[in-house]
Order: C-alpha cells, then structure tokens, then sequence
C-alpha cells in the first residue's frame, strides 16, 4: 500500500520540482559526486575483487597473492566450480525449490487475502495479524520441531519439504501485505460484478488477481530473493548434497576447495547473478517490495 | 481488535443503510472459507504447531533418537552456567547495537545525500542496493575472500600505509566478530537506506522551507524538522534490526561457524550447532526458547504499529 501511494507521490513531487531545482542549483555542488563516487566505488569493491579472484588462475593466484590484481585471465576457477563442485547442480535445486516455493505462497496468500480484505469473516483483524506474526517468529523456535514433522511425514531430505517449509512460513508476510492492496480495491467494481452475476470464485479469478498485479509482482521479487538466498532451512531440511540448493553448496564447495579460491569466487558469483538479474530487471518492484509493510 | 474494525466497517461502503452488512456478513461463500483456511492451517501447522513444540522441547533431553526425557528447567540452568552460551549472549547484543547503529547512521547519511533527484544519483542507488539481492551466505563468502591473510583488505591497508594494522580477520579473537559485522553491514545499508529514502520522501518539504527561511541551517533542519518525521521508520527500523539481529545465522555460519574459541558465538549459531552439529535438541531448543523471549518484545511493537496502519 504505502509503496504504491508513495510511487504515486513521486511524479507530483518531479512535477512540482523545477522552480525549487533551480533556486538549488548552486547547492547541488560538485562535492555531492566527490563524495558519492569513492564511496559507490568502495560499495562495489568486494563484488568486483571477487570477480578478479575468480577469472585469475590458480597459480596466478598461489604465486601472487589474492590481494593482487589479476595478471591472468582463467576461466578454470568457474569449470571446476560448475563440473567437479556441482554448482550448477546446486543452481537447478535452488531454481526450482524458488520457483514452486513462490508460485505456491503467493497462490496461497492470494487466496486468504482476498477472503480477509472483501468478506466479513469474524475476527479477521486477529487472524491477519496473527498470520503475520508468525512470519515474525525467529526460525530458530521453529528448526528442531520442523526437522522432527519432516521426519515422521516421511519428507525429510526432500526438496519438497523445503518448498513447503518456505510456503508455511512465508504466507503470513505475503497475506498481509496483499491483504493492504486488495482493501484499497474500489468496492463499485465487486458491485458491478456481483450484478452481473458472478461468484466469489470468478471475481477473485476475474477481477482482483488481474488487479493486484502490481502488489503481486513487488511480492514476486521479494521472495524470490528470499528463498533464493535461504540457506538455514535448507540445512535444516536437506542431508544429502545432491539435493542442496546453491547457499548449502557453496558453502561444501568452500569446505572442499579451500585454498582453490578462484573456484569459490566463481561458485559465489555464479550464485549472485540470478537475484541480480531479477533485481536488475524487476529493481522497482523489487524496492517497492521491500517498502511494503513498513508504512512510511 | 474487533471494535476497531466496527468503526471501520461503515466507510467501506459509504452512506449505506447497516442492512446490507449484516446481509454480507451472513453470506460469506463456503469457497471464500476455503480461501482462508487452507492457508491457515498450512501456516498454522508448519509455524504455531512446531513453534510450540519448541516450548515442550526445551524442557526435555533429546538425541533425536530415543524418546524424549523430560528435565524440568535444567536446561535453563545450565544455560546459565555455560559459558559459550553467556559469550553468544553477549556477542548477540553487541551485534544488535553495531548492525543497527551502523546501519542507520550510514543508510540514513546516504538516504539524505541521495534523497534529491540528479544526475547520476540513480546509478550511485542502484550501487548500494546492489548488495542486498546476494544472500547472507554469498556475502560471507565474497568477505571470506576480502579478509584472507595476503587479501584485498590487507593489500589495501599496506597500499595506503596502515600495514601495521594487517592481520588475520576472521583468526584473530579480537576482531572477528567486527570484520564479520562489517560485512553484514555492508548488505543491510541499501534496505535501510531504502526505507529512510520513502520516510524522507513523505516529509513535509514546506516544512523544511519555512525553517531555512527563518534562517536554520542545514544541520538543524535537519535534527529538529526532519528527524521528528521520519519517527515512524525510526520505529520499523528499530524493529526490524533487533527481530533480524536475533535471527542472524548465514553469514556469521559462512564466515567463521561460530568461531575462532566460539568468539563469534551467536546465539542462533550456538542454537544450530547444539541442534545439529552436536545433537543436543532439548539444549539448542531451550536456546530458541530465550531467543523468542528476547525477540517477542520487538515483534509485537511492529505487530502493534502494523495494526494501528491497518485502521
């Protein structure tokens, strides 16, 4: 909600800019770059010293230091990370786990925030905020029992059970805020539909799920780098490697290859460049996202 | 809770006689209910089920294997006698104090020097983001490689003639628990700097007008006009850092395990290890249960703020 009327404020405030801009002018001094560029190059550092590190060789790197820059270009360090180290194994389980993960809770959400936001149903209000509340939890009060259900279920080391760990303890967050974006739904628009005969099933299909597409997507971002970047259920959940997602592999990878750090830059790299692309393509979903929830 | 939302109620629809309410109330589609419960009972058996179990847990002894056997309050009392748990007790608040108060004073500084639109601020934005779409787990290890002995970190104090302070980063006792901050820090500056960048953007600007016209200079409009607007995401960020503090595991598990001696000992990490590392699941559950205590304060200040919004 506050990141879509917040959203809606910027034009207003860059329409209303101009006159103020250029009484400011002068102020915009130089000395804004002069700080912000050092700083943004600093900010950037460590992922760019990675990407040195891991396109150097491994001689390179034994004879000269990883402090140094690179005086050799590899590609070695990523061969032996996707063939030998099983990255790219690890990138597909966290793919999939990611994306079953997120279609499911959103689904799930969708479906409990639409009945909380349109429908009378008697203490709603408690179980909204209850249902968030649960999200708010530390994951540490929930690990040992959660272990031990994944067991008797027959579940446990599957990666099934990780997408519905995610799932359960996801949709609180997820309800709540799709619930503050169905509210604010105009009511003329169920009123027309409700005239015009349809049913609650079809206007959740018809009407609010074509409309929350926004609040949808920002979510979507969200969680995608969320389950994404797990890496404590998965240790809680998974035993056998094979089936690790790519956090619990890398960190195997760093315990197998540990002076071999180009192959550890390359495994970590490689582990980054999904949520950067979602993050590159999805960036003001992705913010708005993180704003949702927060109100101002 | 339920009156609140009586008030609430008429203004959803306008100038309605209270005949149609009741009428909705009365015909809630049994598919609506089953929209509802099926997530209910999804959260409810995979969060409050097991978050409860923690509790009954915590007061037993438990490899796994066998059958659990309960102990009373022992496992508290040896909590409190354990020294590690004492040190992850203390690193815990240290980490809250140095993760928040770092975070905020460099999102904060950067949220006010980005705040206006121009030239090349997006591209600087986007930079500072940019760190947090890598996990925890990744951000160790990138920091893994900046803090290895002969690594950019050393090479960089040696370049600019601060050699003396080298050492090894993540080996070293004394420091360990800092270099692992800093790297956390380094992830979470762009989500607060997000957060203070929407706070700044729904401040009164003619506010802050009228003071610098008066003749207030830069640093008193700003602590005395702005800050006391920005007392909302003041309170979610306090918040969120304590509830984030408490539950911070990946980075520190990447960086050091909890290590060297236990120094980076947190308590969520020490609560792993006695879980599943060594097997102990009464202890470890009893640590969870100190680490819900600590945490519920802060969830329920943001479920209390989340609730007042929601009117």
């Amino acid at each position: 909600m506050s990141a879509l009327t917040l959203g809606a404020q910027q034009p207003q405030a860059v329409g209303a800019a101009p006159p103020q801009r250029r009484r400011r002018r002068p102020a915009r001094s130089p000395w804004l770059h002069v700080v912000m560029v050092p700083v943004t190059l600093l900010w950037l550092s460590p992922i760019v010293f990675v990407a040195f590190v891991a396109v150097r060789s491994f001689d390179d790197i034994a004879a000269r230091g990883l402090g140094a820059l690179p005086a050799s270009f590899s590609l070695e360090g990523f061969s032996t990370a996707f063939a030998d180290g099983g990255v790219l194994r690890a990138l597909g389980n966290s793919i999939t786990v990611t994306a079953f993960a997120v279609l499911a809770s959103l689904a799930l959400s969708a479906c409990a925030a639409y009945a909380l936001s349109r429908f009378a149903i008697p203490g709603r209000r408690t179980i909204l905020l209850t249902m968030l509340a649960g999200n708010l939890l530390p994951p540490q009060i929930l690990l040992v029992p959660v272990a031990a259900i994944c067991e008797s279920l027959g579940i446990a080391d599957t990666r099934l059970a990780l997408v519905v760990v995610q799932v359960g303890f996801g949709i609180g967050f997820y309800t709540f805020v799709l619930h503050g974006f169905m509210r604010g739904l105009p009511v003329e628009v169920f009123e027309a539909a409700r005239l015009d005969g349809a049913g609650a099933g079809r206007i959740f299909w018809q009407i609010v799920l074509p409309l929350s597409r926004p609040s949808l997507a920002a979510l979507a971002a969200l969680a995608t780098t969320w389950v994404f970047n797990d890496l404590i259920w998965a240790m809680t959940v998974l035993r056998t490697e094979a089936k690790f997602p790519i956090t619990a592999a890398l960190l195997n990878l760093q315990g197998g290859y540990a002076s071999a750090w180009n192959v550890v830059a390359a495994g970590s790299l490689a582990a980054a460049v999904p949520t950067a692309i979602v993050f590159f393509v999805f960036q003001k979903q992705f913010v708005s996202g993180l704003l949702v929830g927060t109100n101002k | 809770m339920s009156a609140a939302l009586a008030d609430v109620e008429p203004e959803v629809a306008p100038g309605r006689p209270p005949e149609p309410r009741r009428r909705r109330r009365g015909r809630v589609p049994l598919l609506v209910w089953v929209f509802l419960l099926v997530p209910l009972v999804v959260e409810l058996f995979w969060v409050f089920w097991p978050a409860g179990n923690s509790f009954s847990l915590a007061l037993t002894r438990w490899d796994g294997i066998g059958a659990a056997e309960p102990v009373g309050l022992q496992n508290f009392l040896d909590l409190a006698a354990d020294p590690i748990f004492r040190t992850a007790l203390v690193n815990n608040v240290v980490w809250a104090v140095g993760f928040g108060g770092l975070s905020v004073v460099v999102g904060l500084s950067l949220a006010v020097a980005l705040n206006k639109p121009g030239p090349l601020v997006g591209l600087y934005r986007s930079a500072i983001y940019l760190p947090m779409v890598v996990s925890l787990a990744v951000t160790g290890l990138f920091w893994r490689v900046m803090y290895q002995p002969g690594g950019p970190v050393n090479a960089a104090l040696e370049v600019v003639g601060l050699g003396s302070l080298q050492r090894q980063w993540l080996a070293d006792p004394e420091v360990a628990l800092g270099a692992v901050l800093v790297a956390a820090v380094w992830r979470q500056v762009g989500y607060i700097m997000v957060l203070y960048l929407a706070g700044l953007k729904s401040c009164d600007a003619t506010l802050e007008e009228a003071a610098a016209v008066d003749g207030a200079g830069a640093w008193q409009r700003f602590w005395r006009i702005v800050m006391p607007q920005l007392r909302g995401v003041n309170m979610v960020v306090f918040a969120v850092t304590v509830i984030d503090s408490l539950r911070t595991f990946d980075i520190v598990w990447a960086m050091t395990r909890g290590g060297p001696y236990n120094e980076t000992q947190l308590l969520s990490t020490y609560m792993f290890q006695q879980a599943f590392t060594t097997g102990n699941l009464g202890y470890a559950s009893a640590i969870a249960v100190v680490i819900f205590a600590l945490a519920i304060g802060f969830i329920i200040t943001y479920l209390a703020r989340q609730a007042r919004t929601e009117d």
